[in-house]
């Protein structure tokens, strides 16, 4: 057990955070209809609850090793060898922390905007939280799998019951998208539990080498259901959708946690697991991300709709992430893990104020506002900073991961580099011309006497805030915990062979 | 005169089962009210599993067996048993069909099923399967006001009675090639006299799964079962669709895996094929279904296909699978109809894809429950669907087949468009008209038991896993 560091505190302190939302999900379940307000305050006060217990992840993690920390393990089904087994390293506890967070954002912001079926809502928002949870923290194959899955549920619910007008279409998009991609990576699991001798455990799946050829099959079976969850051009056409439908709370979510799992997939199991295929495949890799910044952020110049257009922004930014997760280099990988983290700060920051004028005014299109920053100031200096952020200023977190990200991009390969950059341009662009379409101009009649923010809405965003700037001026607080797996993990890439990259020969070598 | 007794202990459950359904038909002329003797059933019932655990063995000069094999898939049949019994006496009466001959039927069809399991002797299982099917008919046009009923148990009938041909036609091939109709003996003359690329021995590998293709209603030898499905009262439809498709693969299993061997790449080149058109033809023809009974009639065909995946595995650990799959299967879909039941009201049948729109709203526990039976029947974690088509994926991949699961996966995800549907209807609209809830205690019982099973089995499998795969261990 070398790669692995039990947990120290004297409480299960990853179980707590996967059970606790569970057990507040079950305490709703037994609450009547009618007890509205109960029903927020336990959503409200377990998920802060859930946040504190997170914490100590925060303050007690070991910065200078790349094991799996706070590790729990006990054995669940014998017969097929798996274990309850979960810890986390410093590619999976910002996540773990950023969902926590958001659970907390997330109920905020809903507390007055959902009024039907207020007892289901809050069920599936803690449910989601804790499947989110147990995604990052599990160090089981199967667990892994029975948690991403099983977040499949909530999520459907939350977009098809509580979302705009066309969202059945949205949430079924969403459901059979991310379940074939899906059911084809539990082939692939499948495939190498009976290789590795029946093994579940993905540190001792690690420790193994694959032949090529299953290595080549295996990362694109892999590739589908974490493409479609990141989501990469081709199979990101279920993102605007999703998101555009989604309520509030479902597009933070969406934006700020689970749309990570699909990069957080890539690096906790394609290219650790299948290394050669990995670096063989980089160059796709990088056209495919190369083409959703482009790709998304000349759309983002054609939305109409506000939500719209954050939701393919998303799909440029996380083909940033996906840039620099493939650049496969240290500058790339951690910058592709720390603008993860950003993304899910800014995006849903922008999801959570769109939420905030929308209950408001119920109207999401560009075309219904303007001059809304002399009708609600604080707002829109809210919103400025998440727009700054966005577009990568410095002294933003936006910043600090794009330009990691570049780095490395340039480092692998230069016209990637320029290429990328001319998305950061064009995401300029978008931005403050949205920022300019909304906030400045003549004030729209329909927005004339709103309220500007509440307590509550201000509580909601003022985390996000703090974000923007503490990782945009010290980035260090989290780059520290991110280094060493993200070493670990480059050193198990170039330690098996290193040879030239070259596709035409993998395919070869994958037909013979 | 040395007459000796057969030795009856293996049989007892069976001898039980066949006393239990003569007594309920004697209490039947007795009895006013239908309810006791339906209570009266459930409790012989328990009885029957009760003897389960004594009987061992083989008897009638190895004519019936039995093992750890046949035990595992009989409780299946009695969990059927009590599951159909349960939601069927508040139905019956608002179908007015409450009569006794009902759950005689239902008793008897189950004597046949238990015999089917425990046939070493291709005499015994014909004997068998026709006990089963002709209760079975009967039990389809059960619903004697309704045309449908009586259209669908034709056809039942009558394609039953070709595969029944089929079997027999099969069995006199081998009879007359080997001489015996002893499954462990026809296994031991193939193998000795090497018949292995024999065309007559094929040919009745070919009418051996045609026969039980039909009882498992395997594309392309489903045609009855939408119709039969759809016209049955519901109760008997879930009786149907979990009870004979077990029976249906537990001499598949025995036959082939026994009988025949030696020969199995020959039966797993036929059944490859067939599953794979289970699947399709199953999961996609479900997509376009507007009632409620006939999509499921479908999507059970569809999981048929899937537990063929175990079968074309062609070793203990793919039997293992498959039944482990059946008894999951048997939890998951018989809660939905007994959820589908209670939406059936006088004057009111409920039977409408459409009848389901805004439950979430008046009924929000009858949606949850629905919600979970059609997840599971979907496969989604962390429900018991899940754990069984892994298990079957696991083995099908160990035994090399990795392409075909690569084609069931694709047909599992068609399949959630249409299980979502429901859940769509159920949560994301409103309600049109007022759907009032049949509900009675015994029907709640059915339910709560199904739903703590797919819950339970999709977050401790270890429990069933362990059953299934030490039931097959001691081998045939």
């Amino acid at each position: 057990m070398e790669q692995v560091i039990m947990n120290q505190l004297n409480y299960p302190i990853l179980s707590a955070l996967i059970f606790l939302p569970i057990f507040g999900a079950l305490l709703i379940l037994f609450c009547r209809r009618s007890w509205e307000l109960l029903t927020k305050w336990i959503a409200l006060v377990t998920s802060f609850a859930t946040f504190l217990i997170s914490l100590p992840l925060f303050t007690n993690f070991d910065r200078t090793t790349h094991k799996m920390q706070f590790a729990e393990k006990h054995s669940w089904i014998t017969d097929w060898n798996i274990n309850y087994f979960i810890g986390v390293d410093g590619i999976s506890v910002l996540f773990v922390l950023l969902s926590t967070l958001t659970a907390i954002l997330c109920v905020l912001i809903s507390w007055e905007s959902i009024t039907k079926k207020v007892k289901e809502f809050y069920i599936s928002i803690l449910l989601t939280t804790a499947f989110m949870i147990g995604v990052f923290c599990s160090l089981d194959f199967f667990l892994f799998y029975i948690f991403w899955e099983a977040m499949l549920i909530p999520m459907f619910l939350i977009i098809g019951v509580w979302g705009g007008p066309n969202r059945v279409y949205a949430a079924i998009k969403f459901f059979l998208y991310t379940l074939v991609g899906s059911l084809l990576m539990l082939v692939g699991i499948i495939v190498i539990y009976l290789y590795a001798g029946k093994t579940f455990n993905i540190l001792e799946l690690m420790t193994k080498t694959y032949p090529y050829t299953m290595q080549f099959w295996l990362f694109w079976a892999f590739f589908s259901a974490f493409a479609v969850k990141v989501p990469m051009w081709p199979v990101h056409t279920w993102l605007p959708d999703a998101h555009t439908e989604a309520p509030t709370a479902g597009s933070v979510i969406l934006a700020a946690v689970l749309i990570k799992m699909g990069a957080y997939g890539f690096l906790r199991f394609s290219i650790p697991l299948f290394p050669d295929a990995s670096r063989d495949m980089v160059p796709v890799m990088l056209t495919l991300s190369v083409i959703a910044i482009i790709y998304g952020a000349v759309i983002c110049l054609a939305q109409t709709d506000l939500k719209r257009l954050i939701a393919y922004s998303s799909v440029s930014h996380m083909g940033f992430v996906t840039l620099g997760i493939f650049a496969l280099n240290s500058q790339g990988v951690e910058g592709g893990i720390l603008q993860m983290l950003n993304h899910g700060v800014i995006t849903g920051a922008l999801f959570l104020s769109v939420g905030v004028v929308y209950d408001r005014t119920h109207t999401r299109k560009i075309a219904d506002y303007g001059g809304l920053a002399s009708v609600m100031p604080i707002y829109a200096a809210f919103f400025m900073v998440f727009t700054l952020a966005a577009v990568g200023l410095p002294a933003t977190n936006g910043f600090v991961g794009e330009f990691l990200i570049l780095l490395g991009g340039f480092t692998k390969s230069k016209l990637a580099g320029v290429l990328a950059c001319t998305g950061i341009i064009v995401g300029a662009g978008y931005m403050l011309w949205l920022y300019q379409r909304v906030f400045f101009m003549e004030i729209n009649s329909k927005i004339v006497g709103l309220p500007d923010m509440n307590i509550r809405e201000t509580l909601a965003l003022l985390p996000m805030l703090i974000l923007v700037f503490w990782i945009g001026v010290y980035p260090n607080a989290f780059l520290g915990l991110i280094h060493a797996s993200a070493q670990h993990l480059l050193d198990r890439v170039n330690m098996t062979g290193g040879q030239e990259i070259n596709i035409a020969k993998a395919i070869l070598e994958v037909v013979r | 005169m040395n007459f000796q007794l057969p030795d009856i202990n293996p049989i007892i459950p069976e001898i039980t089962m066949t006393a239990l359904a003569l007594a309920v038909l004697i209490a039947d002329l007795l009895i006013k009210k239908k309810e006791i003797l339906a209570l009266f059933s459930i409790v012989g019932v328990a009885a029957v599993a009760y003897t389960l655990k004594a009987s061992s063995g083989m008897t009638f000069g190895g004519m019936f067996i039995s093992d750890g094999y046949s035990t595992f898939f009989k409780l299946i049949f009695l969990i059927n048993v009590v599951l159909t019994v349960a939601i069927s006496i508040k139905y019956i009466a608002v179908e007015k069909v409450n009569f006794g001959e009902y759950y005689v039927l239902i008793l008897f069809s189950t004597v046949g099923m238990m015999i089917m399991a425990s046939a070493s002797d291709l005499i015994v299982l014909y004997l068998g399967l026709e006990l089963m099917a002709l209760s079975t008919y009967v039990l389809a046009g059960f619903n004697r006001h309704n045309v449908k009923s009586s259209e669908g148990a034709l056809k039942y009938f009558l394609l039953g009675a070709f595969s029944s041909a089929f079997l027999l036609y099969g069995t006199s091939l081998i009879y007359g090639m080997t001489g015996t109709t002893d499954i462990k003996a026809i296994s031991l003359f193939i193998s000795e006299k090497g018949l292995m690329g024999n065309p007559a021995l094929l040919l009745s590998v070919i009418f051996f799964v045609v026969a039980f293709g039909f009882k498992i209603a395997a594309v392309p030898f489903h045609m009855w079962a939408p119709d039969a499905y759809e016209g049955a009262p519901t109760s008997i439809t879930a009786f149907m669709s979990v009870g004979p498709k077990a029976a249906g693969f537990a001499v598949l299993g025995r036959v082939l895996m026994v009988a025949f061997a030696s020969v199995s790449v020959n039966w797993t080149a036929i059944l490859i094929p067939i599953a794979i058109l289970t699947m399709g033809v199953g999961n996609i023809v479900a997509l376009s279904q507007t009632n409620i009974k006939r999509m499921l009639a479908y999507s059970s065909i569809a999981h048929a296909g899937y537990a063929l995946l175990g079968i074309i595995a062609a070793n203990n650990e793919g039997l293992a699978s498959v039944m482990n799959y059946l008894m999951i299967y048997a939890f998951m879909n018989i809660g939905a109809f007994a959820v589908i039941i209670m939406l059936r009201s006088e004057g009111f049948s409920g039977e409408n894809i459409s009848d389901y729109e805004g439950l979430s709203k008046k009924h929000p526990l009858a949606a949850a429950l629905m919600l979970i039976f059609m997840f599971s029947l979907t496969g989604i974690p962390p429900t018991a669907g899940f754990i069984g088509k892994l298990y079957l994926f696991i083995t099908a991949i160990n035994a090399g087949y990795t392409w075909l699961v690569v084609v069931a996966v694709i047909f599992s995800a068609i399949s959630a468009y249409f299980y979502l549907r429901i859940v769509i209807y159920m949560y994301m609209r409103d309600p049109k008209e007022e759907v009032v809830l049949t509900t009675s205690p015994e029907t709640s019982v059915a339910l709560a038991v199904s739903t703590f099973a797919v819950l339970a089995i999709g977050v401790f499998p270890s429990f069933l896993l362990e059953l299934a795969r030490s039931a097959i261990a001691a081998g045939f």
